[in-house]
């Protein structure tokens, strides 16, 4: 297995600076240094504090990857790095890291995108991703339904990650973070509410779930919004209080996780089934949730389709899943990209290789 | 070789320096953009003088003050060389290698200042002596506050010539003048920190209400 490609990956799109490296499909390290703590006094990630963290961060981080795989970076073969899409001044952090190894390794670069990478790092959990699959990838910056039927992009028609919906306001983990400081728990609010919701009833409350009319369903089949959820979520909770009662933050947090994960999970199956899919792959921060994880399994089995979701560590940011994207351009021989390689924060999913 | 780089500027500058004089250097001809110009031409300069990585014994970067996302570009590619070279790496004031091509070049006679460009319609400005030596500074302020009749090096005189009457070149730092600053120890080096000189934009939200 020696022969298999060394990627070093960096990812710094938004408050984590990230570093992995992998042989192959095999991870040997995960090295990540958040700047979330920083952040959670301003109740979400501010960029500049960002970007000077990830400036601090980011040899230190590549110095702890390369310990913990035992490896001198002159051994690399490779270099991956997200170059979109993301925070612009973060991102150009890691790009600008990204090319000065490449160039003084003389090794070849490649520019990324994080979207892909969150698809690819399940390859090194469970192997080589069945192509097609649909990948349903889900944290507090997207949430997006896609279609990958070659997870470097492809050069043959028809081949490539192909975007089928997306949320059409907040991002999922988005309507986390702001419900969990509607019931008073800290930044981010994602883990939080999956420990208070084990406590608490999730068909307590009746929350709306987005885009499922029948006539948002005829323009939005696979979209998803999450700004009525909580809206509706922020409205229940002021009518508790005029009337002095006490909030019941397990049964809100719950039923609101309820109505997060059921429409995930339903519009996720719907867009696998009528594609005629088997594998349904789910990526992101939000995919953490241990809700999330148990009802796509259920109903996925239901309709004899395949889950696949990388442990937890794998779906918030990483440099393991640059690295794992990188690791698969070298394997099927992909044209590395160029120095003068730009950070695009607003990089379509479509476009997974920068030239 | 000493590879030298500024991107405190719009634009960027990076020079190759082989202990005697400079071998290289390049300047990008658009502004901004410093992510994607200063790889390419850190090539380019090692190509022109048939360079290669390993042939360098250090690295130079311009440490601000200026813009930051440019500066941090530059900085994090010379923390990143410099480790993966395992060679040493040389801070210095971008406002420094202005002031000594000034003096170099007889641009100036006696004391003078250097100013840039910092946004939003503030100068960073340090005070230098005659042979080009920083003696405060730099800071960061309006033009009318830190205005001067000195002779003030540096783009800050053109922008406000209002504040700064007698504005001198050059305009913008030099790449080959940070190198042989450093080569000669006529620049001050510093540790390779970003000179930001203001806190990150970013405000606390009121506190959530309480629930019980
Ligand atoms: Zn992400």
């Amino acid at each position: 297995m020696s022969d298999e490609p060394l990627v070093l990956g960096i990812e710094t799109s938004c408050d984590e600076t990230g570093v992995g490296i992998v042989r192959g499909t095999t991870l040997l390290a995960d090295a990540v240094a958040s700047s979330v703590e920083e952040h959670a006094r301003f109740g979400g990630v501010v960029p500049e504090v960002a970007s000077r963290a990830h400036l601090e961060a980011m040899v230190p981080t590549i110095q702890r990857a390369c310990d913990t795989a035992g490896i001198a970076l002159a051994d690399v073969d490779a270099i991956a790095v997200t170059h979109g899409p993301g925070l612009a001044g973060a991102l150009l952090v890691g790009v600008a890291s990204a090319k000065a190894l490449a160039l003084s390794l003389g090794r070849p670069l490649y520019g990324v995108n994080h979207l892909a990478s969150h698809v690819a790092v399940d390859q090194l959990e469970h192997g080589p991703l069945p192509e097609p699959c649909l990948a349903l990838l889900v944290s507090g910056g997207h949430s997006s339904l896609l279609r990958v039927t070659d997870i470097t992009g492809g050069e043959g028609p028809g081949l490539g990650v192909d975007p089928m919906g997306a949320t059409i306001d907040d991002a999922a983990g988005e309507a986390f973070d702001k419900v969990a400081r509607l019931l008073g728990l800290p930044f981010p609010g994602g883990p939080h509410i999956d420990r208070v919701a084990r406590e608490g009833d999730q068909v307590a409350i009746d929350f709306p779930r987005g885009l499922s009319s029948r006539r948002d369903l005829e323009r939005h089949r696979f979209d998803f919004s999450f700004s009525g959820l909580k809206t509706a979520v922020a409205r229940w909770v002021e009518a508790r209080e005029r009337t002095g009662e006490p909030v019941p933050v397990a049964d809100v947090a719950a039923s609101f996780q309820e109505a997060v994960c059921d429409v995930l999970v339903r519009k996720a199956l719907d867009a696998a089934s009528s594609e005629g899919i088997e594998d349904l792959m789910i990526g992101g921060g939000v995919a953490a949730n241990s809700r999330l994880r148990a009802l796509a399994e259920e109903r996925a089995a239901k309709l004899g389709i395949r889950v696949r979701v990388p442990r937890p560590g794998l779906c918030t940011d990483n440099g393991a899943m640059v690295a794992a994207l990188g690791a698969e351009m070298v394997a099927r021989g992909r044209t590395p990209s160029s120095l003068d390689l730009p950070a695009d924060s607003s990089l379509p999913v479509t476009d997974v290789l920068a030239r | 070789m000493l590879l030298a780089f500024d991107t405190a500027a719009p634009t960027v500058t990076v020079a190759l320096h082989d202990g005697t004089d400079v071998l290289a250097q390049a300047t990008s001809e658009a502004g901004m953009k410093h992510g994607e110009q200063l790889a390419p031409l850190v090539q380019r300069v090692l190509d022109e003088a048939s360079a290669t990585p390993a042939d360098l014994t250090g690295i130079a970067v311009g440490v601000g003050p200026g813009p930051f996302t440019g500066l941090r570009v530059g900085l994090v590619t010379a923390r990143t060389m410099a480790h993966v070279l395992a060679v040493p790496l040389h801070g210095v004031c971008s406002l420094d290698a202005l002031a000594l091509e000034a003096v170099a070049a007889g641009e100036v006679e006696g004391a003078f200042h250097v100013a840039t460009a910092a946004r939003r319609k503030e100068v960073y400005l340090a005070s230098y002596d005659a042979t080009g030596r920083r003696v405060s500074g730099p800071l960061v302020d309006r033009p009318a506050v830190l205005a001067t009749t000195d002779p003030v090096v540096g783009e800050g005189a053109r922008l406000y010539p209002d504040a700064f009457p007698d504005g001198r070149a050059p305009l913008r730092p030099d790449a080959g003048w940070l190198a042989r600053g450093v080569v000669t120890g006529r620049v001050e080096v510093l540790p390779a920190e970003p000179l930001y000189l203001r806190r990150p934009d970013a405000q606390i939200p009121a506190a959530p209400k309480a629930l019980s």
